[in-house]
């Protein structure tokens, strides 16, 4: 989880990310924050997010989007 | 569901009938290869759950891939056909264009994608999901609507109800009042403006774009607000396609408020799949490690975009002038998102830019560059375009705004009159609206107020009508495309 507040502070430090909930909702980031997110996460962290798995319900908070980070690892695993 | 039908059928006998196969093509071919995408999707899953002892991670990945393979080869095979059929007819052009092929085609591929992903349940009825692809209102020019978000009340079951028939039919006037009273009367200037570029440039060419600009701006919302109104009427909701975009503060932000079901769809079905692609991530990586990190980065946002807007172009007609019209949006996208860093300092530095003076300013800097953009589609080519922007910058003198000359571009005093009242009743709605949705209220009307103002609305859609000799009230700009 901080590995991903870190990479996510990078790309927009003026959010808190950890208590934000509506990400994609109230517009904080948008289609090109998500794919530079996407991007960083598979360079960082090894795991890429498919297009199937971009819906708002998985970038509208950290908490959503590590909750999906980990639900791939499984998968994949 | 019986009543829309009805108005199906009648729609597209009185549309054409000989073109109306098409549709039915498209709506049969996806709901049968949906249904056989859904079948190997749960198949698949059942086999993994039978076999979850025996199978180790290596052979269960294998017959993933195996079941992916087959469904790839449907999923290819049935868009590639539809496809075919969308350029054959829009872009070759030796047999009549379908109405609304753009919308349908992209509607029923969206929901084949759907489910290929696992997104929510296939159709199970085929005269249903005939229904929803071939649902009248829509194919005309949008909004491209997801399945999954019109049909639950498309498919439940309709009693009447007073209010929402009272806000149809608000709505459909309200349409019909930008349509016929302002765009419809308008597009008079602008046809005689952009059908001349040699006798009418200079001056004319501003005039030309900023008129062009608010009939596109009547005639597109007023459309799509009579579908709205006309499915509301029919008890089904369909997603809003526009957000008062001309509040825009930047070229960004109008695309997330301008045509929005066009924009939703190309960012789902091509930006995320392209740049989340493993080639394209896999060339981003080996950037990277070759010391280039940000190109590295950008390069999944720029190139995927790059392809995004040559096809919105490509999409909107096959004229090289939309071709240049998608490639200036991505050019002015991207250069705005690279120079952001630079702009957010410097509205640190100086503080100036959450003022109301700053906002506006922005508003109509990015409302005068949407309004060159849009010079594009109105003219024939693009030199015919370029000729008439310079001509505007090498222009002696713009005596054609002054010197009387706008009462010769076939309307009177009394239409500029009429004009200027209708953008000024649009533009009070529009702050109204954008004040109760800035604000998080909600903005209730009660249906007796419905009714006055959908009479009102009539009685001046009636007395105040562009209508003419030769007059279709039934075409709009977004049908060619």
């Amino acid at each position: 989880m901080e590995e991903l507040l870190e990479i996510l502070q990078e790309l927009h430090p003026e959010v808190d990310f950890e208590t934000e909930d509506k990400l994609i909702d109230d517009g904080i980031i948008d289609s090109f924050d998500v794919i530079t997110l996407i991007t960083e996460l598979q360079e960082n962290m090894g795991v890429l997010i498919s297009a199937k798995d971009i819906i708002p319900e998985n970038f509208n908070s950290a908490k959503a989007l590590f909750a999906l980070i980990e639900r791939i690892r499984e998968e994949e695993a | 569901m019986a009543t829309t039908i009805s108005g199906q059928c009648f729609f597209y006998v009185w549309a054409g009938y000989q073109t109306s196969i098409f549709i039915f093509i498209t709506a049969i071919t996806v709901f049968f290869a949906a249904k056989a995408l859904e079948n190997s999707n749960l198949a698949q899953k059942q086999y993994l759950k039978e076999h979850k002892e025996e199978l180790d991670k290596e052979a269960k990945t294998a017959y993933k891939a195996s079941c992916q393979r087959k469904r790839n080869l449907i999923l290819t095979a049935t868009v590639a056909f539809n496809l075919c059929i969308l350029i054959v007819l829009k872009y070759v052009g030796f047999f009549l264009q379908p109405l609304g092929i753009s919308f349908y085609t992209l509607m029923a591929i969206g929901y084949l994608i759907d489910i290929n992903r696992a997104s929510y349940e296939a159709e199970k009825n085929v005269l249903r999901f005939i229904t929803f692809t071939t649902f009248f209102p829509v194919v005309i020019q949008g909004p491209i609507s997801k399945y999954n978000e019109v049909a639950p009340s498309m498919f439940k079951e309709h009693t009447f109800d007073t209010n929402q028939f009272m806000s149809g039919m608000l709505r459909i006037m309200w349409g019909f009042f930008k349509k016929l009273i302002v765009a419809d009367r308008i597009g008079i200037a602008v046809s005689l403006i952009t059908g001349d570029s040699c006798t009418y440039a200079e001056g004319y060419v501003l005039v030309g774009m900023l008129f062009y600009t608010c009939q596109l701006y009547a005639d597109f919302t007023g459309g799509i607000d009579v579908t709205i109104g006309v499915a509301k009427i029919l008890g089904i909701n369909l997603s809003e396609n526009f957000l008062r975009p001309y509040f825009s503060i930047s070229l960004k932000e109008y695309w997330r408020r301008w045509h929005i079901t066009m924009c939703q769809w190309f960012r789902t079905y091509v930006f995320y799949p392209v740049s989340t692609s493993k080639t394209i991530q896999n060339i981003s990586k080996a950037l990277r490690s070759k010391g280039h990190t940000t190109l590295g980065k950008k390069l999944p946002v720029h190139l995927s975009s790059l392809i995004v807007w040559t096809l919105t172009g490509v999409w909107h007609g096959a004229n090289f002038n939309f071709l240049v019209w998608g490639l200036l949006n991505f050019f002015i996208l991207m250069i705005s998102e690279e120079l952001d860093p630079l702009y957010t300092r410097f509205h640190g530095r100086f503080g100036f830019s959450n003022t109301k003076g700053y906002k506006i300013f922005a508003m109509l800097r990015t409302f005068l560059l949407i309004c060159v953009l849009n010079l594009f589609d109105c003219y024939k080519t693009v030199g015919e375009t370029l000729g008439a922007i310079a001509s505007v910058f090498t222009s002696k003198g713009y005596s054609a705004i002054s010197s009387g000359a706008l009462m010769e571009l076939g309307l009177s005093g009394i239409d500029y009159i009429i004009i200027a009242i209708g953008v000024a009743v649009m533009f009070v709605v529009s702050l109204i609206q954008e004040h109760y949705a800035t604000s998080d209220k909600e903005l209730t009307i009660s249906s007796y107020l419905k009714l006055v103002l959908t009479l009102v609305l009539f009685i001046c859609v009636i007395m105040f009508g562009a209508y003419s000799i030769g007059y279709d009230s039934s075409q709009f700009i977004y049908n060619q495309f």
